[in-house]
């Protein structure tokens, strides 16, 4: 079987700034941890995959699909969901309808979004299993905003995943989050690989991503410096360099 | 007694209008001081459909919220461009080139506007108690279409859209989609009470649709609470009927709806009947109340 995702040659500038300088980046059946320091072009490559922002050159290729001239929202309904760096929770809603919106991908571009009603049992109850998956379910009648960082988190992955995607794009979902909480989200993203997904992770603790991730992508300057398994990245010399400087 | 039947009937297509720019500002989180262009349009659709082509009121009624929601999908396009301010000064230039087409081209009958518009009678009845029904029929339409929007996939996509459109596009919602079409309903709804109000009025000229009326409108969904249902229906009946019960401060009506929208932002920004207003907030205390007291007993 091809790649769950290729892509190819990917530049991306804004205005003389290169954030993205050819990046070739193939993910398959696996936890891919994308890593490197601040304004390496790490979020700019999400963006660009995600369809929120679209690449100045390269191609974007999901299940032997060109996706890289298509809207975040068909992007989304073809089977890429992500989380944001900065969480995006839809804070005046409840936690059981941000994943009702989720679990809504499918239906926004039909004509039953005018006639169903979202608050069917149904769904209701789809958006339970999800959020008891992700342990959200005593918070299901809180409002999103209410929740403390690491819920909202959770939240993002739990939203995501109504959407049914079959690649998720997790950017810095340990940001902010104890060590036991995550320890809790490694967890969650384990399970969530077992259910067959590509999950390609942004991190910026080491610990967490070495741990989690079985292969690593090092992205510095908007280049790909060293990949492979963690212990290979720790040890290469340019991944070290580029996190010290010099 | 006519006086407060045509109260009555102004306190509806005002309740309409609020409601209609509820939809677009509290549901889909556009918000726009263009609103008395859609109902102007409305207005102008029926009134030049009756008088110069000889068309009955329901042709009119029908046409104006057709057309109008057909304007709104084209002027909604600002939305998928600018946002915030942005926005607010493009639908309000909306508002002003609408209505100097009213004022300045002959077909829309210019400054003079349009008069001798007819009044629909029904079954022979000429007082305006079915003219009166007939308005509120109207707006309990524009209530059911608020209330089953909220309910529907479309109103979580354009809640979601009000919240954050990055998050929306990422679960899927084409966010110039939702936009244009909150656009539209907002727009058709305007635009048939329009309508009602062209042939109530019998007479229609451009300044009745100037953007001192958009603001008027905004004041009344800002002052009831954004975004619920029943805050635009409060903000439109007291507004629309303080002035007239209190003849003495006619004169100083637009002063007011600026003073209460000053106060509002300043005190109770979620409106009087928001979700977490201190009316809300004290309603709902005295229900609990008193469902304790009743399990009490």
């Amino acid at each position: 079987m091809g790649a769950r995702l290729e892509a190819k040659h990917i530049v991306k500038r804004f205005g003389g700034l290169e954030a993205l300088r050819g990046v070739t980046l193939t993910a398959h059946d696996e936890i891919l941890g994308l890593i490197g320091p601040n304004g390496a072009g790490k979020t700019t490559l999400f963006n660009v995959v995600s369809g929120f922002l679209r690449p100045t050159s390269g191609e974007v290729i999901f299940e032997q699909r060109a996706i890289h001239t298509k809207p975040m929202h068909e992007i989304t309904r073809l089977g890429i969901a992500r989380t944001f760096q900065i969480v995006k929770p839809f804070s005046d809603l409840t936690v059981l309808d941000n994943v009702l919106a989720g679990l809504g991908c499918h239906v926004y571009p039909t004509p039953r979004a005018f006639a169903e009603r979202y608050h069917a049992p149904q769904k209701i109850a789809q958006a339970r299993e999800l959020l008891a998956f992700t342990e959200l379910l005593p918070w299901a009648d809180t409002l999103a905003g209410n929740l403390p960082i690491g819920l909202q988190r959770k939240l993002e992955i739990a939203r995501a995943l109504g959407t049914n995607p079959r690649l998720l794009l997790l950017d810095e979902p340990a940001a902010g989050l104890t060590a036991g909480e995550a320890e809790e989200l490694a967890a969650l993203i384990r399970k969530l690989r077992a259910q067959d997904k590509t999950i390609i992770v942004i991190e910026h603790n080491m610990a967490f991503a070495m741990n989690l991730c079985e292969r690593i992508v090092v992205l510095a300057q908007g280049e790909i410096i060293a990949q492979g398994t963690p212990a290979q990245v720790q040890n290469d010399e340019r991944v070290i360099n580029a996190y010290l400087g010099h | 007694m006519d006086y407060f039947i045509s109260l009555a009937v102004f306190a509806g297509i005002w309740v309409v209008l609020a409601l209609s720019l509820n939809i677009l500002m509290g549901y889909a989180g556009q918000v726009s001081l263009g609103q008395a262009a859609f109902f102007g349009i409305g207005a102008y659709t029926s009134g030049i459909l009756a008088l110069k082509f000889d068309q009955p009121f329901v042709v009119g009624f029908f046409a104006a919220i057709v057309l109008t929601g057909l304007v709104g999908a084209f002027l909604g396009l600002p939305s998928l461009r600018v946002r915030h301010d942005f926005l607010v000064l493009a639908t309000m230039g909306v508002n002003f080139v609408v209505v100097a087409i009213f004022k300045y081209v002959d077909f829309f009958g210019g400054a003079l506007g349009l008069i001798d518009i007819p009044t629909p009678r029904f079954f022979g009845i000429t007082n305006e108690i079915p003219y009166l029904i007939l308005v509120w029929l109207y707006v309990g339409v524009a209530i059911l279409v608020s209330w089953y929007l909220s309910k529907t996939w479309t109103g979580l996509a354009l809640n979601t859209v009000r919240l954050n459109e990055e998050a929306a596009a990422a679960v899927g919602v084409s966010v110039p989609r939702f936009k244009i079409y909150a656009f539209i309903i907002s727009a058709a709804l305007a635009g048939g009470a329009g309508s009602l109000y062209a042939h109530y009025l019998k007479s229609l000229f451009p300044d009745n649709f100037y953007f001192v009326e958009s603001i008027v409108i905004l004041s009344m969904v800002v002052v009831g609470g954004v975004g619920t249902l029943r805050g635009p229906i409060l903000g439109a009946i007291v507004l629309r009927a303080l002035p007239e019960l209190l003849r003495d401060l006619h004169d100083y009506r637009f002063a007011m709806y600026g003073g209460l929208i000053v106060l509002m932002m300043l005190f109770q920004p979620m409106g009087l009947l928001g979700d977490e207003s201190t009316l809300m907030r004290g309603i709902r205390r005295i229900l609990k109340r008193e469902v304790t007291n009743g399990r009490a007993a």
